[in-house]
């Protein structure tokens, strides 16, 4: 599902590459965490993934795509398979929870009919039934990250990146969103999420692949924080 | 769905910011108009040129005291260069005839003239205007000729005024164009921060690039047409009012302009307008957007 061979990223200007020389695969369906001090390059990966980024060299292979000589033009169509959750939400603050997942669904062209059918139901499976028509604002930190995943759920993509999803979030919550992440994950979604929250890792038990500074340094298959 | 969303998008960002919205279409007008009314003094020496370059003369006018053989010379050398196509003689007293009627609006003036104060004087068209310095050459040195005037020369000066009113109009264009191109670049920037997290939230999910950028696009196009519009209707109350009543006078040496011409300006203008703002709006957000 994703495949890096040999990827090295160097920013322009940087004195070290952030990934150096990173060797890696994921299988479909797989939960894994890339853990590792702030800077170590695990943010990297994800804008690797989503091909924000490029690599200084190597490959980055997703959904037997090879991401690396994908046409620029291209780009968008790619990310319609892949979701996307962050620390800070990047919800639109004028928008509703059901117009935020809404909003995620007309701009790729699906109808408002298709939007009425599928965003209630994502809506409920995230656990925000009933509060569909509240704005970010009136909702807590927690459930504006669960309207985040729904947001990058409703496309039933093949894989759900998250990019330190609870890093604004307090413990009991946290473990909330891992609760639904791991539920995502159980409908075959592969899942990749980027954290430093050692509990949550200890509790989850899944695979673990540990960097520092920009190095694989432990792959484990049901490892903990360490 | 798509086409409404973008369109509501359209009014939505030319709202939030309706007095950049306002200047980009004033400068945007004016810019058009200066460049229109431009357009159309250059089709109209055109006119002009044509019209009255079949009418242009050669004046040959003779000494007081030219006798009969050296007219008889002149003829002679009229009649036989290869350049003439016609040639009419005009006396003393025809030139006084054209003369009072040339000036019968101030009597006194035609009173104190009488016909042995004018010179006699040969007509003369050449087959091709152009030619005049030829065709002077060979006359010029005859004895009895006191000036050779070529109405071209004339016609030159007055075209000329009209050249540098047209240079000047496409000045103030090009500074009212550039000066409309920064406000564009500069609503386009407004536009894309005041959307920035739709514009994040919409790269993404995996919008596409035309769709995420159709809307600025469209926003500084919708502009543009506004003021090619405002332009047209300005070129067009400007030339009912000044040509057409004010300076009417003019018209009847100026050649009128024909209301089909000042039509032509509408796409013109709506055409430079559109696709100049659009390409402003394009580029910027190359910069600004990087989608």
């Amino acid at each position: 599902m994703i495949q890096l061979e040999n990827v090295t990223k160097t920013y322009p200007k940087a004195s070290r590459p952030s990934l150096d020389n990173v060797s890696v695969g994921i299988e479909k369906g797989e939960f894994v965490f890339f853990i590792g001090p702030s800077g170590s390059g695990k943010s990297t990966i994800i804008k690797l993934l989503l091909k924000e980024v490029a690599p200084t060299s190597g490959k980055v292979v997703v959904n037997a795509k090879d991401v690396t000589s994908l046409r620029s033009w291209k780009i968008p169509h790619f990310r319609r398979s892949i979701g996307c959750v962050f620390q800070d939400f990047r919800l639109l603050p004028n928008r509703t929870a059901y117009e935020n997942v809404a909003f995620a669904l007309e701009v790729i062209g699906k109808t408002k009919a298709v939007a009425r059918r599928v965003v209630p139901e994502v809506l409920e499976l995230v656990g925000l039934g009933g509060k569909e028509h509240r704005y970010p604002h009136e909702l807590s930190g927690g459930e504006q990250q669960r309207v985040a995943v729904a947001r990058a759920f409703v496309n039933r993509p093949l894989i759900l990146l998250a990019d330190e999803p609870t890093g604004n979030l307090d413990p009991d919550t946290s473990i909330e969103i891992m609760r639904l992440l791991d539920r995502i994950n159980r409908t075959g979604t592969t899942v990749v999420m980027v954290t430093h929250d050692s509990n949550i890792v200890n509790q989850m038990r899944r695979r673990v692949i540990e960097i520092e500074s920009g190095r694989i340094v432990r792959d484990q298959a049901r490892g903990v924080y360490g | 769905m798509r086409v409404k969303y973008v369109l509501n998008e359209v009014l939505v960002g030319l709202w939030r910011n309706v007095t950049m919205t306002v200047a980009m279409i004033i400068t945007m007008s004016v810019s058009l108009t200066m460049l229109g009314a431009s357009v159309l003094m250059y089709m109209q020496v055109d006119r002009m040129k044509t019209f009255y370059y079949g009418e242009i003369e050669v004046s040959i006018f003779l000494n007081d005291d030219v006798d009969d053989a050296q007219r008889a010379a002149i003829d002679q050398a009229i009649d036989s260069n290869p350049l003439v196509k016609e040639k009419t003689y005009e006396n003393k007293e025809q030139a006084f005839e054209r003369f009072k009627v040339l000036w019968e609006d101030s009597p006194d003036f035609v009173n104190s003239i009488s016909a042995s104060s004018l010179p006699e004087s040969y007509r003369v068209k050449l087959s091709d205007p152009e030619q005049y310095a030829d065709f002077a050459k060979e006359i010029e040195g005859l004895p009895g000729i006191r000036q050779i005037i070529d109405q071209r020369t004339l016609l030159d000066k007055v075209f000329k005024i009209f050249n540098s009113i047209q240079v000047m109009s496409l000045v103030v264009a090009a500074v009212m164009a550039f000066a409309a191109l920064l406000l564009v670049g500069n609503t386009i920037q407004v536009a894309a921060y005041s959307k920035r997290r739709e514009v994040a939230v919409m790269k993404l999910v995996g919008a596409s690039n035309w769709f995420i950028q159709a809307p600025f696009v469209l926003e500084a196009v919708v502009a543009g047409l506004i003021g090619s519009v405002l332009g047209f209707v300005a070129l067009f109350i400007g030339k009912v009012v000044l040509l057409d009543n004010k300076l009417q006078a003019l018209t009847t040496i100026l050649t009128p302009i024909p209301n089909g011409n000042v039509w032509l300006m509408l796409p013109l203008l709506a055409g430079v307008g559109s696709l100049v703002s659009a390409v402003t709006a394009w580029v910027t957000l190359r910069f600004y957007l990087k989608v």
